[in-house]
């Protein structure tokens, strides 16, 4: 286990930074300012490919021109905020190495390392069970070495061989059930492939203050806190193969976690300074057959909180406080392996396992299907308003977008999305020099997340061939535009460490200043980039509301793009 | 002992008692403890003693305008009410009862062609079973079976509730089940399930398909004469039908059948209907299991009666060759057992589909206008259904179409907000907010209520310090803050509630010790208003303190409230008028024999089997208390969501006049319901039951309302933000938004 993890480290004055490297008031308007944050040690650096003290001004982004951008090329941005960064939220970036942490907490099984030793078979028959069903059960009975048994292994085997018929021939019928839990958490996983070997498992900011909660692997979840020096863990019995973490909104602090078997509401206590909260405060939400939970998403309202397997056909609708949950069944396609609730409320994109996305609309709860050409939908994120969906497919490097006529709650039951995607951007790899050499950046898109504000888009884009030298995993930046028509620009580049891949993005829901990237590494490092900007999506309703001031600038296209990175 | 059958009584004022205006309805159906609201619509063959309650039921609408209208204005709302109600729910009951009936044929068939299964000859099995679908019999039986779902329809309709009845005690229980209401549901449902059983018979021909059948009685060899005797397979047939009936009807009752839970989400009726279908069959299967099990043990003991008497009054013989069915080993026939079982799933289908049917089209939203587009379609429109009194269900739909407008619907919204055309006044948006303040006010009161009584009650005696601070602040703020006024007789300004509330409790803080859970703990407690004691016997009268204290409440208000023939649809401000001024001079005798009615109970309390049954259980009576409060989760959610629309839609800033009045009221309602939920047993939940056909959704609903609050108060701040500071609030609840605003609460 590990220990009580390091206090966070305050984040180093970006401002010395900036005296060190650039003058701020020098800086072009459209720069991406990143200062990723470092933990104490130093050993991590964000971007050793390319140094902090020069601009980036050579190369051209590695992304093919957009196909699909229309529209003016000029932003009206405003000029950027003085750089007054001191007064940022202290935002706790941590190390959780993932030698700290046990794996998941079993009990342990009858392979000891050193030591032969074989537990009592009836020890072991428990520990099966508990671990496989009364399938795993069966097995261990059968490959039971006791002697006197003989005749109950007999009827057993033929048992389990009956079994295995038969589920070969149901997963002939339906493939991806076939699939054991345990593969199938890796793939469809919000982190992405291999999910054995990273330490965090799942990640969430609080919807509306400057709180996160990280599942680890050892399937213990914490909770930081910017404000308060509490990190409460939360551990459960059944809190197993954690694979999702969601807050609800409109709430101080209800945590829902996804598990091997059900769903757990934490409601814990904002006030509260104890770092263990008491198993009473979860409330279990299971419902048969409906396990291993991987997918959550809360209704931006507070109501209604959604759940997903991969294996289950339905996807659930919680009300929570009462318990009540209602199946949304379809037929064909399989599970849900990602789901997505629109921040305007309105629709939720559910992603199968078959290359076959749904569109929900959430009032009536009728859907639209979408069917994709070559694999299944991989990830996808809403825009603000809720018009827009940006959406991947599995084995293609292409960035797909899917626009919904405005929401009204007139059209009922309608999900009104247009007849065919457009493919905004093309991420296949592509070369191109640097001073340091030759890099090749571009590939498959792992997961991707927009800004609040929807002015930034960022992409974790995973070289398509791991082996090949050169191809690393990286962030990629966008600045998007969606209103009032839909533009994505080049930004830039988040690199980590030399082995550290991006494993989870997120942004802080209610960054004041422009937008806060947190990058959860393969490492077990969590930091926090801002990008500060003067949002031109001013907070609605606010008094001052004057259309933001356009700048003729027609030479955005040749600023750089990398100003600090 | 006429006071044992109050205690239903109490538990359905419990599950009522909000202020008393407009339900009355409960007052007036509590020696009926479902909340019958519907009108006979489309029922014409409905038996008297449903048409006298519907009566009743007239009367209690009237009673809501007694206050100041003359009978002739009582007979015209009535009247206003049923024709809304068959307006909204005309069409619906008739569609369900037509889907029903569609689906009867297809239940039938499939009936006859799994009582005809012949596994090892599949083709002529389905070539059989197919024929037989076209012969008259089947055909007669699918007629009759139309009328038997017609009338199981009349009685869903009859019977149905938006707010579960939840007995309290045993006892409760007991006194609902030989209800004179209940006992015509049963009977009834038996009568009906006897004749699926003879439809279920004549379809499955074979040996079960007639009553009397040929037999030989052989005397001699030779001299054998034809007769007519027994079948005893085709009464086993008919009892067992009548059986499942009854079965069918009191687990209706048990598990709150006729309650109408409101759907989480909106879904299409087919969607919701294909949902609840696989659920329904593997019930009725389950249940099927359960009563032919069931159904076999009471045979297998009383079975020699029916067959005696039939066979007596018939003139039947009984056929000693066959082998008698009340054995052992005449009930271990397999196929007889089938055959039973798959009688009692189809009865229990055909059944089920019809109520859920009836369920699905009554809980369908209803578009209410918010403004009407023609003069004639003012009672419709949905500000002036809030504000009047309609029936409960007309209310929940309204309150259901508040909550979807303010959350869907932009257009609607604007309506809402807008100004009325000659004059300027946001009357709208006041009739809305008005209507749904005063719901939540009504919660607050029956909660500060309950709590006195709790902490009278000697349990949580620590919070009655705290009680003393609070009546001044909230209750009449809101009364004062309201810019319109509250003119309504049961918007009570707080400090004359809590004294009233007080005064009606001095005599329950005499008895000491008594438990939550023990069936002598203060009516208040188990009956949901401290005002509703006031009705009671003890208020007033003069007694001794020895006899106080030891006097245990067995009979509640309930039964004080029968002897002095006080109405029951009288509202609780109307009721302390009435039985103040009869309890201020109490003769000799009436004391006398109120010492003498306290020393019976006092007897009788502490004899155990009594205490088995009028033991209360704590989490039923909680339940009771928050029955309703799917309205009150409504009415959180409509106004929050508006209150948030506005900041960006309400042009003419007539919510602003409204909000410091909403925010009292949440804030006030929030403190309350943090306070209750630190009475013992609130807190903790009641186990769950997933994937069952039954909705125990009620059981959870308290812990909904808390969450919804929160939600709501959330929302408000979450979108107005540090504005929230410029409203006008008390300081304590000024501390309380700050909470909300840093996300600490």
């Amino acid at each position: 286990m590990l220990g009580p993890p390091p206090p966070p480290p305050p984040p180093p004055p970006p401002t010395q930074r900036w005296a060190r490297d650039h003058p701020p008031p020098s800086l072009p308007p459209q720069s991406v300012f990143g200062t990723p944050r470092r933990p104490s040690e130093g050993r991590y650096d964000p971007l050793p490919l390319f140094p902090q003290n020069r601009a980036w001004t050579a190369p051209p982004p590695p992304i093919h021109p957009p196909k699909v951008l229309c529209g003016t090329p000029s932003p009206p941005h405003s000029p950027p905020p003085p750089p007054s960064k001191q007064n940022l939220p202290p935002l706790p970036a941590l190390t959780l190495p993932e030698d700290g942490l046990k794996g998941p907490g079993r009990p342990e099984s009858g392979a000891q390392p050193f030591l032969h030793h074989r537990e009592a078979l009836w020890k072991r028959v428990l520990c099966a069970w508990r671990d496989g069903g009364l399938r795993g059960l069966l097995k261990e009975i059968v490959s039971a070495e006791e002697e006197g048994l003989q005749w109950a292994k007999t009827a057993l085997s033929c048992v389990v061989t009956a079994c295995r018929w038969l589920s070969s021939l149901h997963g002939s019928l339906l493939p991806h059930l076939s699939v054991r839990c345990k593969a199938l958490r890796g793939p469809f996983c919000a982190g992405g492939r291999n999910g054995a070997g990273r330490a965090i498992r799942a990640f969430a900011w609080h919807p509306h203050t400057s709180k996160f909660a990280v599942a680890l692997l050892d399937d213990s979840v914490r909770v930081y806190n910017s404000s308060s020096a509490t990190i409460p863990s939360l551990k459960h019995r059944l809190q197993r193969n954690v694979a999702a973490v969601a807050w609800k909104p409109l709430c101080a602090s209800i945590l829902a976690v996804a598990c091997q078997s059900c769903v757990l509401v934490w409601h814990l206590d904002p006030t509260s300074l104890s770092t263990r909260p008491s198993s009473g405060c979860a409330q279990v939400l299971s419902y048969p057959g409906h396990s291993p939970v991987t997918s959550l998403a809360w209704a931006p309202s507070g109501k209604l909180l959604l759940s997903a397997s991969p294996v289950d056909t339905a996807m659930l609708v919680w009300d929570v406080s009462t318990e009540n949950c209602v199946q949304l069944q379809w037929f064909g396609g399989g599970g849900v392996t990602f789901l997505a609730w629109s921040p305007d409320g309105s629709k939720v994109l559910a992603a199968t396992p078959s290359a076959v996305f749904k569109v929900w609309e959430a009032q009536m709860w009728t859907c639209e299907k979408w069917p994709t050409i070559k694999g299944r939908c991989q990830t996808g994120c809403w825009s603000p308003d809720g018009s827009r969906l940006l959406f991947t497919v599995l084995g293609e490097s292409v960035i797909y977008s899917l626009s919904f006529s405005e929401y009204r709650g007139d059209m009922q039951g309608q999900v009104g999305g247009s007849k065919t995607a457009s493919i905004v951007a093309d991420l296949s790899e592509t070369t191109f020099e640097t001073p340091y050499g030759e890099e090749r950046v571009g590939g498959a898109v792992q997961s991707m997340a927009w800004d609040p504000t929807g002015e930034r888009l960022a992409v974790i884009i995973r070289g398509q061939n791991p082996r090949t030298a050169g191809t690393q995993t990286v962030v990629a930046v966008f600045r998007t535009r969606n209103s009032p028509v839909f533009e994505l620009l080049p930004c830039g580049f988040l690199r980590g460490e030399q082995s550290a891949e991006p494993q989870l993005i997120a942004f802080h829901p209610c960054f004041q200043k422009g937008a806060l990237l947190t990058v959860c590494w393969s490492t077990g490092t969590i930091s926090h980039i801002p990008f500060f900007f003067l949002s031109t999506h001013v907070p609605y309703g606010s008094p001052g509301r004057s259309p933001a001031v356009v700048t003729a600038s027609s030479s955005v296209r040749e600023q750089p793009l990398f100003s600090e990175l | 002992m006429p006071g044992l059958a109050v205690l239903p009584t109490l538990c359905a004022r419990a599950a009522s008692c909000r202020g008393g205006r407009g339900e009355g309805a409960w007052h007036a159906s509590y020696w009926l403890p479902r909340a019958s609201i519907a009108a006979p619509i489309g029922c014409p063959g409905l038996p008297a003693v449903l048409r006298r309650k519907w009566r009743v039921g007239g009367g209690r609408w009237a009673a809501e305008t007694l206050n100041g209208a003359g009978p002739g204005m009582e007979a015209a709302a009535a009247g206003r009410q049923r024709a809304l109600l068959r307006q909204v729910l005309g069409w619906r009951l008739a569609a369900a009862v037509a889907w029903s009936g569609l689906l009867l044929p297809v239940c039938t068939a499939a009936f006859v062609l799994l009582s005809g299964i012949q596994p090892l000859r599949p083709l002529r099995w389905l070539s059989d079973s197919f024929d037989d679908l076209y012969t008259s019999h089947v055909i007669f039986c699918i007629l009759l079976m139309s009328v038997v779902v017609l009338v199981i329809s009349v009685f869903n309709v009859e019977f149905y509730a938006v707010v579960p009845s939840i007995p309290c005690s045993r006892l409760a229980l007991i006194g609902k089940i030989i209800h004179p209401q209940q006992v015509i549901h049963s009977v009834a449902h038996a009568i009906m399930g006897m004749l699926v059983a003879w439809c279920a018979a004549v379809m499955t021909k074979g040996r079960f398909q007639f009553l009397a059948v040929p037999c030989t009685i052989s005397e001699s060899l030779n001299d054998a004469v034809p007769q007519m005797c027994l079948n005893e397979y085709h009464l086993f047939f008919l009892l067992s039908g009548a059986f499942m009936g009854y079965c069918y009807s009191l687990l209706y009752l048990i598990n709150n059948m006729n309650y109408l839970a409101f759907p989480i989400i909106q879904q299409y009726k087919y969607l919701r209907f294909r949902r609840s279908l696989p659920l329904l069959v593997k019930h009725s299967c389950v249940e099927s299991l359960y009563s032919v099990r069931n159904f076999c043990v009471a045979y297998y003991f009383f079975g020699y009666i029916p067959k005696m008497w039939i066979s007596t009054t018939m003139d039947l013989r009984i056929d000693s060759k066959l082998h008698p069915l009340d054995t052992l080993s005449g009930l271990l026939d397999l196929s007889l057992f089938y055959h039973v079982w798959l009688c009692g799933v189809f009865l229990l289908v055909t059944w089920y589909i019809a109520w859920l049917f009836f369920k699905i089209y009554a809980t369908e939203t209803h578009h209410f206008p918010v403004q009407p587009t023609f003069a004639e379609e003012t009672d419709q429109c949905l500000p002036k259904i809030l504000n009047s009194n309609p029936p409960l269900i007309i209310k929940f739909l309204a309150l259901q179409d508040l909550m979807l407008l303010s959350q869907y619907s932009p257009v609607r919204r604007q309506e809402v907000f807008s100004l009325s055309q000659p004059g300027g006044h946001p009357h709208n948006w006041t009739a809305i907010s008005r209507e749904c303040l005063s719901l939540l006010t009504d919660l607050t009161q029956r909660l500060i209520a309950q709590q006195e009584a709790a902490a009278a009650n000697g349990r949580a005696k620590q919070q009655v310090g705290e009680m003393k601070v609070s009546p001044q602040t909230p209750g009449a703020v809101v009364a004062e803050d309201i810019p319109f006024q509250l003119q309504r007789s049961n918007v009570i300004p707080r400090a004359a509630m809590s004294s009233l509330a007080k005064s009606s409790l001095m005599p329950l803080k005499a008895s000491p010790g008594s438990d939550i859970g023990s069936p002598f703990s203060s009516p208040a407690l188990n009956c949901k208003a401290g005002i509703l004691d006031l009705s009671s016997p003890w208020h007033g009268s003069v007694q001794s303190p020895l006899v106080m204290r030891r006097g245990p409440k067995l009979w509640t208000s309930g039964s004080g409230l029968q002897m002095n023939g006080s109405h029951r649809e009288s509202f609780p401000v109307l009721s302390v008028a009435r039985v103040g001024s009869e309890a201020v001079q109490p003769s000799f005798i009436y004391t006398w024999l109120q010492n003498k009615q306290e020393q019976i109970k006092n007897f009788l309390s502490r004899r155990v089997l009594i205490m088995y049954f009028f033991s209360k259980h704590p989490e039923a009576s909680i339940q009771a208390v928050f029955s309703d409060a799917q309205m009150h989760i409504w009415a959180l959610e409509g106004l929050s969501h508006l209150v948030a629309a506005s900041f960006t839609e309400d042009q003419f800033g007539v919510v602003q006049t409204t909000l410091p009045a909403i925010l009292n009221t949440l804030l006030t309602l929030q403190e309350v319901v943090d306070r209750h939920f630190k009475l013992p047993h609130v807190s903790s939940k009641p186990p769950r039951s997933s994937g069952s056909l039954v909705d125990t959704s009620y059981k959870t609903l308290r812990f909904a309302l808390r969450a919804s609050l929160k939600t709501a108060l959330y929302r408000i701040t979450t979108v107005f933000g540090e504005h929230l500071n410029a409203v006008q609030v008390s300081t304590e609840h000024k501390k309380r938004l700050q909470q909300f605003l840093e996300y600490k609460e």
